[in-house]
């Protein structure tokens, strides 16, 4: 992760007029955590992008996307007139590894941790596992209901409460603060091939649910048109739908959380392989799965965008609304 | 004149919509055994008590999901994918060698139905590719996971188009003679490396690791699992016996659903003419003073 420090520093300083480098929080083991923001300063206040990586220790093909997706865009952006009026209208704010106390413990001792480095509660007895707390359970997000353990070995233990781990907590701090100019969350894991829209929860849909992931009366599917998007690139599938459907319900994600704040385009994006490698994604794949990836990812934050900034989608839902408070007034006059 | 108003509104909320999104897709477990019965269900705490409950969250009206229902499945979603990773693992123990292991390509359709008193039953369309090669073949499988505590492995029957027949022969027999005459046995470990690296000459053994594993991860699959083979820890080739190349593997695999990683020793024959064969197989704790990890449900 040094290396990583390193580069983020590098970053900062050689692309000083769009990149700066904000600490956020610190991790249990003290180090700090930081973004890059990336977007020319315009002297307003500017709408957002989150995506952050890492959350997962042992996930490395996270951390290496959040690496390239920043690098394609101080390399695109000058040339690139899409990137170059979205970066002038949002930030981009990238976490490229939240969990480093975990991240160097992959490096150092086990590949295959999953969890922070935090201590495990009292009465947690047992030498290995035993600390650590998934920080993908324990943000505030109808914590601790589904998809966990109590357990403190499990690899599923969302923590002695919610926001009980500094990493998760730091995500909070900054993002609830920024929420209304957040137009999009995405979240970076791995592996399965996977776009998971909210909520994790098998009885809670969001509303935009099909927007987020199907047709909407006019517009494209967001979801599913990212997977197209991905599918164009070196043709691999991944599979959009919420968690419960497609791979398992989960409660206290990072992804949760944001929809819940009112981010209503919040995605967990599960990268390649399907279980042939797993974690341990060999070093050829990087590039093109970060490159799919960049493809999907782009495809959302540009909808967003676009939406925002160019009023697409919003005309029909706001005329949609006016129609029936028309008819449930005339409804109501009438009877 | 209330009629009139009805239809009117019945017509528009046709044409445009419903004003109440609250469609979801899935419904909680609809299971009556309420606690342990639910697939997303986690594992238990190593003292026995219940660590997580379905109840007691908001239900919205919606679609009814087939989570423990029976009829046709959606072939993306994670019933039916479970299923057919138990298909997989099922015919690497049957088909599978150091060049040939099988992986899940697509499932095309699935349903499920409840067997009085065995289990539920999965009907699958699926297509499975060799990894070590980059065909593609269709098979249609019946999965049977039992439905009593004791008898916990599921029961596959399959059949495949082309029975995966890709010729291996030649390779299989030319590396079964070369581990014959070796004078030093083998050994290997981390096979992938941190970085998804293994050795070419290494790969068969990764594969046959894999397709060992299979074992395991068919006795030990349920609806509520979904296990590959994360790494072969290490590997060691033992004096041959009866014409069948041994090894000891300590082998982890994962399971997507509790996310944990497992340990398991195997002690492994395979010769061409009789397939790969597990002879004894132990789950390991992670480490000395370490229980069994929490089993998922």
């Amino acid at each position: 992760t040094l290396q990583i420090t390193d580069w983020m520093d590098m970053i900062a300083k050689n692309y000083s007029d769009v990149a700066s480098l904000v600490e956020y929080g610190k991790t249990y083991e003290n180090r700090p955590i930081s973004l890059l923001k990336i977007g020319p300063t315009t002297g307003v206040r500017k709408k957002a992008i989150w995506m952050d990586c890492g959350i997962h220790a042992r996930e490395w093909i996270s951390p290496a996307f959040c690496q390239y997706f920043v690098k394609q865009l101080l390399e695109t952006y000058k040339t690139d007139s899409q990137i170059k009026e979205m970066m002038t209208n949002m930030d981009f704010y990238v976490t490229p590894v939240l969990n480093i106390d975990g991240y160097i413990y992959t490096w150092t001792t086990d590949r295959l941790w999953r969890k922070s480095r935090s201590p495990g509660a009292l009465g947690c007895n047992c030498s290995c596992d035993c600390n650590g707390t998934d920080l993908n359970r324990n943000f505030n997000a109808n914590w601790g209901t589904v998809g966990v353990s109590f357990n403190c070995c499990s690899q599923v233990y969302p923590g002695s409460k919610p926001l009980s781990e500094s990493e998760a907590q730091a995500v909070v701090d900054f993002v609830e603060k920024r929420k209304d100019d957040i137009l999009c969350f995405l979240t970076i894991h791995s592996y399965g091939q996977l776009l998971l829209v909210p909520y994790g929860h098998p009885s809670i849909a969001a509303p935009n649910y099909d927007e987020l992931v199907r047709k909407s009366t006019n517009k494209m599917k967001v979801g599913l048109a990212a997977a197209e998007a991905i599918k164009k690139v070196h043709g691999m599938e991944y599979t959009v739908g919420t968690s419960p459907d497609v791979l398992y319900a989960n409660s206290g994600s990072s992804r949760d959380w944001a929809r819940l704040t009112g981010i209503n385009f919040s995605y967990t994006f599960e990268l390649r392989d399907k279980g042939e490698h797993g974690f341990k994604l060999p070093e050829e794949q990087i590039q093109p799965t970060c490159e799919e990836a960049y493809s999907g990812a782009m495809h959302i934050i540009s909808y967003v965008h676009d939406k925002t900034f160019k009023g697409t989608g919003s005309a029909a839902a706001t005329a949609t609304a006016t129609l029936w408070m028309v008819l449930l007034a005339v409804g109501a006059a009438l009877l | 004149m209330n009629l009139t108003i009805l239809i009117v509104m019945a017509v528009l909320t046709g044409v445009l919509g419903s004003p109440y999104v609250t469609d979801t897709d899935v419904t909680p477990g609809s299971d009556s055994a309420g606690m342990s019965a639910h697939p997303n269900s986690v594992p238990e705490a190593a003292d026995g008590t219940e660590v997580f409950h379905e109840e007691g969250v908001v239900e919205e009206e919606g679609v009814e999901e087939d989570v423990m229902a029976t009829g046709e499945l959606n072939p993306s979603h994670y019933p039916a994918q479970r299923a057919a990773n138990v298909v997989k693992h099922y015919l690497n123990t049957r088909y599978g060698s150091p060049y040939r292991w099988v992986g899940l390509h697509k499932v095309h359709s699935a349903n499920a139905e409840e067997v009085a008193e065995s289990g539920r039953k999965y009907h699958l369309e699926i297509s499975v590719q060799e990894m070590t090669g980059n065909t593609t073949e269709k098979c249609s499988a019946e999965v049977l996971f039992p439905a009593l505590e004791n008898q916990r492995s599921p029961q596959v029957q399959a059949s495949c188009e082309a029975l995966l027949t890709a010729n291996t022969t030649a390779q299989e027999e030319a590396l079964y003679q070369q581990y014959r005459r070796n004078h030093t046995l083998l050994s290997g470990h981390n096979l992938p490396d941190s970085y998804g690296h293994i050795d070419p000459d290494m790969k068969p053994l990764w594969h046959l690791g894999g397709v060992a594993s299979s074992f395991v991860m068919l006795k030990e699959s349920t609806e509520n699992t979904l296990y590959n083979m994360a790494q072969v820890a290490n590997v060691t080739q033992l004096e041959t016996e009866n014409d069948q190349l041994r090894f000891n593997y300590h082998v982890l695999l994962h399971d997507m659903v509790s996310q944990e990683i497992i340990h398991w020793k195997l002690l492994v024959t395979w010769s061409p003419a009789e397939g790969v064969k597990v002879l004894q197989m132990e789950e390991l704790p992670k480490c000395e003073h370490c229980e069994v990890p929490p089993k998922p449900n």
